[in-house]
């Protein structure tokens, strides 16, 4: 890039190079598999989901109500005091349409995923959903009202999939 | 002069497992007992740079520095992730602070080994993909190949290395800290299975869970945070090579090579003589005589005598590991660093309980990266400026 | 001012930047290093550390490849440390640089960021979606893209920004590298193919977003006396920042980076700079998608918040504007192979200050330059100040 540069060095080759054997390599699949401990605050979430409900933290000094509930608030630094619940409708703080899957692969369905900021959460406190039951993806808009849809109780299993997705509603 | 302290640590002990807490809640204990022992500091305030040492494969995240600042209170503050261990984290805040532009660091790391299910083949995956990985096998051979490599050129003996083992688990029961401590006889450490000969499974450390988490200052902030600052005198880290097939088995260069830095700035000549006492990475029984060959605490070869005559136990000539080292206290993956440094931090202060050296003024602190690596760092800390 | 040492960078390198590249990520390294140790007029033996900047292992395929790229990265025997702040980390492996020499600590630094994301099988896309939460956002089925759309979509909301001018910049950045030998995706396109470009994730289009790459960049940092000798055209660092948001993303309001601009804070107070729009001659900001540069813009206090798409369609931030923006072609026209297009950028500017960007260079005396890159969840800013 340097004017004074005058090779820079990198061979490219495609990736049917190495279909069709003109690149030598080597492959691996790792092993690598976890167990996360959810800890004191997340695991109470989870719980409460299971039982249809949504948790969150509060703080006495800041007064913040967050979601997802944390047992520190890291602006006060200081432990959380209490649990409250919040209700499980919100409004769509942003969203976006995907056309691709995690894998990169292109899906003919679209998936709507958004930042929910839940009703009696503090501003701004959010947690990141589905959406479904829209209609037409067009008519999605940031400030919508969405209520969230629940497996029925015997399904959930204390996971944010405990919630199905989050579906508009008029109010 | 120093110019670097250690003012505030903060632990909350090794443990086999730690099912209740999420790693994020360990960090955030070990944070608030370092900040509580650093003169009640407030990190959304009084904190200038905070340093985090992760691996992504270790805690099962990509860009583990994602997940890191809340819970030390570093939410929009200058905080980075080294991926290395605790000492080399250490390190950069030491840097940081004798920039001139920074006074306070944080440095903070942990283990959730207990969360990893699969963490030899995390291990293995750290091998190079085209010449060592490929070959399979549980990647603790190369232990097992340097350890034989090392008692063939230095004639150390097997039963050398188990006593290790012996006085490092027998040091643990008195350190609260610690998740091993056992009283071992020699006999069993040589009876136990010959995992990866001629390496023996009790001579092998488990993994444990942890946090460690301490505070630095330059020197008028230290002075003016606690009454028992621990000075950083010098520092050295180093990397050998990451290749296999071209290291030196025998002589652990990486640590010579750290140690050699650590003592130039340090002004040492003489090390078992102007060093009290070193905790020293002992993942592996025969790595404690390896390095301390290597730190130049003695010629090679000698580490397993003296090690034999006792002079290395917690009320020897030079204690090293009063801690329980690895061994007895566990292997805190990235925080095996910060382990070795607290001990001396505690000593140094005087604040080690029972197993309190008498007149510790100098300690060395030493850290290997484990397998594959042959990576290390050393510093030698003091409480006389 | 105890201890302040300053710090120069005397010499740079970058390879080609390539979707698909044959060397591995340690020949990588190595290139990059040797052709910045070559531009400085030095050898690997005058170097007493090294810094490795590179991001996530899953790419490379090796745990702990911070140690495996050692060697290539010429650590051998010497104090080597990885830094890792996700995206961030292109910029921010030279302010660790910064921090070895200006503590006195050691006079040479040599930097290498290296990133091989083309090891992974099948799409390196596919590792992304472990940066999320295991617990809260995996089982929603994150991807990597959806996290920038639904900050696109909140920028362009909260200010009433039309795609159209977000497209300029990908327009600006793809003409900028064709002046650029190793670039990955110059091209000549207009705003028109950036709009009808296949929909990712809404708002994002293909052409708003930059391509996983495979490259790598390096410099060679000294001290105010080895930089006397080595040469006559030092380009001093003069400010460094850098800042980490909460974990919590889903609880702020993406529409501003307040990280990016704690970060030029950070580096604005040490460089004594006081009007950045005034002061800066040429900046680097962080562009993996489009949006992004007119974002970092705001947040690296360029110009007021929402302001950025204004600038860019007056032409303010053309090479022959008031304020060049991305001369390099940035990520969207070189590439992004992650820690390498950050210290690409740093070294993009390294070059223009001195006058030796060859045909991108940006006409007139400039004095002063910003890079800046970005990471994490939409959390990190790392932000650097360059001067003659």
């Amino acid at each position: 890039m340097s004017a004074k540069i005058k090779h820079f060095p990198g061979e490219e080759i495609e990736t049917k190079d190495f279909r069709e054997g003109k690149v030598l390599f080597e492959s691996f699949h790792p092993k690598a598999k976890y167990a996360w401990s959810a800890g004191i605050a997340i695991s109470r979430f989870l719980e409460e989901l299971k039982n249809g409900r949504i948790i969150a933290a509060t703080c006495s000094k800041c007064k913040r109500i967050m979601v997802p509930p944390r047992i520190y608030c890291e602006k006060c630094f200081k432990p959380t005091d209490g649990w409250t619940y919040v209700k499980d409708t919100g409004v769509i703080n942003t969203f976006s349409v995907s056309f691709i899957a995690a894998d990169a692969s292109r899906l003919k369905e679209p998936i709507v995923v958004a930042i929910i900021n839940l009703d009696g959460a503090s501003e701004g406190m959010g947690i990141v959903h589905r959406i479904g039951e829209y209609g037409d993806w067009r008519e999605i808009k940031i400030g919508m009202r969405v209520k969230a849809v629940w497996k029925p109780p015997e399904e959930r299993t204390g996971a944010i999939t405990d919630i199905k997705y989050f579906k508009p509603i008029k109010e | 002069m120093s110019e670097v302290a250690i003012v505030g640590v903060g632990c909350t002990g090794l443990r086999p497992i730690t099912p209740e807490l999420s790693y994020k809640e360990l960090m955030y204990e070990a944070a608030v007992k370092a900040y509580e022992d650093a003169g009640g500091i407030n990190p959304r305030e009084d904190v200038d740079v905070f340093v985090t040492c992760a691996e992504d494969y270790l805690e099962g995240f990509s860009i583990f520095d994602e997940f890191v600042p809340d819970q030390l209170g570093a939410a929009l503050r200058p905080l980075f992730t080294v991926s290395g261990d605790g000492m080399l984290g250490l390190a950069q805040a030491y840097m940081l602070i004798k920039t001139g532009h920074f006074y306070t660091a944080v440095v903070e790391a942990h283990s959730k080994a207990s969360d990893i299910l699969t963490y030899m083949d995390i291990v293995q995956f750290g091998l190079d993909p085209i010449f060592n990985r490929p070959p399979g096998g549980h990647p603790y051979y190369i232990a097992g190949l340097e350890m034989n490599r090392y008692l063939h050129d230095t004639c150390t003996t097997e039963e050398q290395c188990a006593q290790v083992v012996v006085k490092n688990k027998k040091n643990a029961i008195l350190n609260p800290y610690a998740a091993y401590g056992a009283e071992v006889t020699l006999e069993q450490v040589m009876h136990s299975e010959r995992l990866f000969y001629p390496l023996k499974k009790l001579e092998i450390s488990t993994p444990a869970d942890g946090c460690i988490v301490m505070v630095l200052a330059s020197e008028k902030v230290a002075e003016k945070l606690t009454n028992k600052p621990v000075w950083v005198k010098g520092i050295g880290w180093c990397t050998e090579t990451p290749s296999l097939e071209t290291r030196d088995w025998t002589r652990a260069v990486y640590t010579r090579i750290a140690a050699e830095m650590a003592y130039k700035e340090a002004k040492i000549t003489s090390p078992w003589r102007e060093i009290d006492f070193a905790e020293i990475h002992d993942m592996f029984a025969y790595k404690e005589l390896q390095h301390m060959e290597a730190l130049r605490l003695c010629d090679y070869g000698e580490a397993g005598k003296l090690t034999e005559e006792g002079l290395t136990t917690l009320n020897g000539e030079f204690p090293v590991n009063p801690s329980g080292g690895l061994l007895g206290m566990g292997y805190g993956l990235e925080a095996s660093g910060l382990q070795k440094v607290l001990e001396v931090v505690l000593q140094l202060r005087g604040e080690a309980g029972s197993r309190q050296i008498e007149d510790a003024e100098v300690g060395l602190a030493h850290t290997w990266r484990g397998i594959p690596t042959a990576t290390g760092a050393v510093a030698i800390l003091s409480n006389v400026k | 001012m105890f201890g302040k040492k300053r710090v120069a960078i005397v010499g740079a390198g970058v390879t080609l930047f390539r979707r698909n590249l044959k060397e591995t990520g340690k020949e990588l390294a190595y290139h990059a290093a040797k052709i910045a140790l070559e531009q400085a007029g030095m050898e690997l033996r005058d170097i007493q550390s090294v810094v490795m900047g590179t991001a996530p292992d899953a790419f490379d395929g090796v745990h702990m490849k911070g140690e495996y790229l050692a060697d290539g990265a010429g650590a051998y025997h010497k104090p080597y440390t990885r830094v890792f702040v996700g995206g961030g980390t292109g910029v921010f492996a030279p302010l660790a640089g910064w921090w070895h020499v200006a503590s006195g600590q050691f006079d040479t630094c040599l930097v290498v960021c290296e990133e091989k994301m083309s090891s992974c099988y099948p799409h390196p896309q596919y590792a992304f979606t472990t940066i999320f939460d295991p617990i809260l956002e995996r089982p929603i089925g994150m991807n990597l893209i959806w996290i920038f759309a639904l900050e696109m979509n909140r920028y362009m909301h909260k200010h009433n920004i039309k795609k159209e001018d977000i497209a300029l910049v990908s327009v600006k950045n793809k003409r900028n590298a064709l002046d650029n030998p190793m670039a990955q995706l110059a091209a000549n396109i207009t705003v028109e193919d950036v709009l009808n470009s296949e929909i990712m994730a809404w708002p994002v289009q293909r052409l708003d977003v930059s391509p996983t790459s495979d490259g790598a960049a390096a410099a060679v940092l000294v001290s105010e006396d080895v930089a006397k000798e080595v040469t006559d055209n030092p380009v001093w660092i003069d400010g460094v920042g850098w800042c980490i948001d909460s974990t919590h993303w889903t609880d702020r309001d993406l529409y501003y980076p307040d990280y990016v601009e704690y970060a030029a804070r950070m580096a604005y107070k040490m460089a004594g700079i006081k009007n950045p729009p005034k002061e800066i001659d040429v900046a680097e900001p962080y562009d993996p998608f489009d949006y992004k540069e007119l974002h970092h813009m705001e947040g690296l206090l360029l110009c007021k918040k929402g302001e950025a798409p204004k600038l860019t369609r007056e032409g303010v931030t053309q090479r022959d504007g008031d304020l060049p923006t991305c001369p390099s072609g940035g990520l969207l026209g070189c590439g992004n192979p992650i820690a390498a297009a950050g210290m690409m950028k740093v070294c993009e500017i390294f070059w223009q200050l001195r006058g030796e960007a060859g045909k991108r260079q940006v006409p007139g005396d400039l004095r002063t330059g910003v890079a800046q890159a970005w990471g994490d969840l939409m959390q990190y800013g790392s932000v650097i100040v360059l001067r003659r």
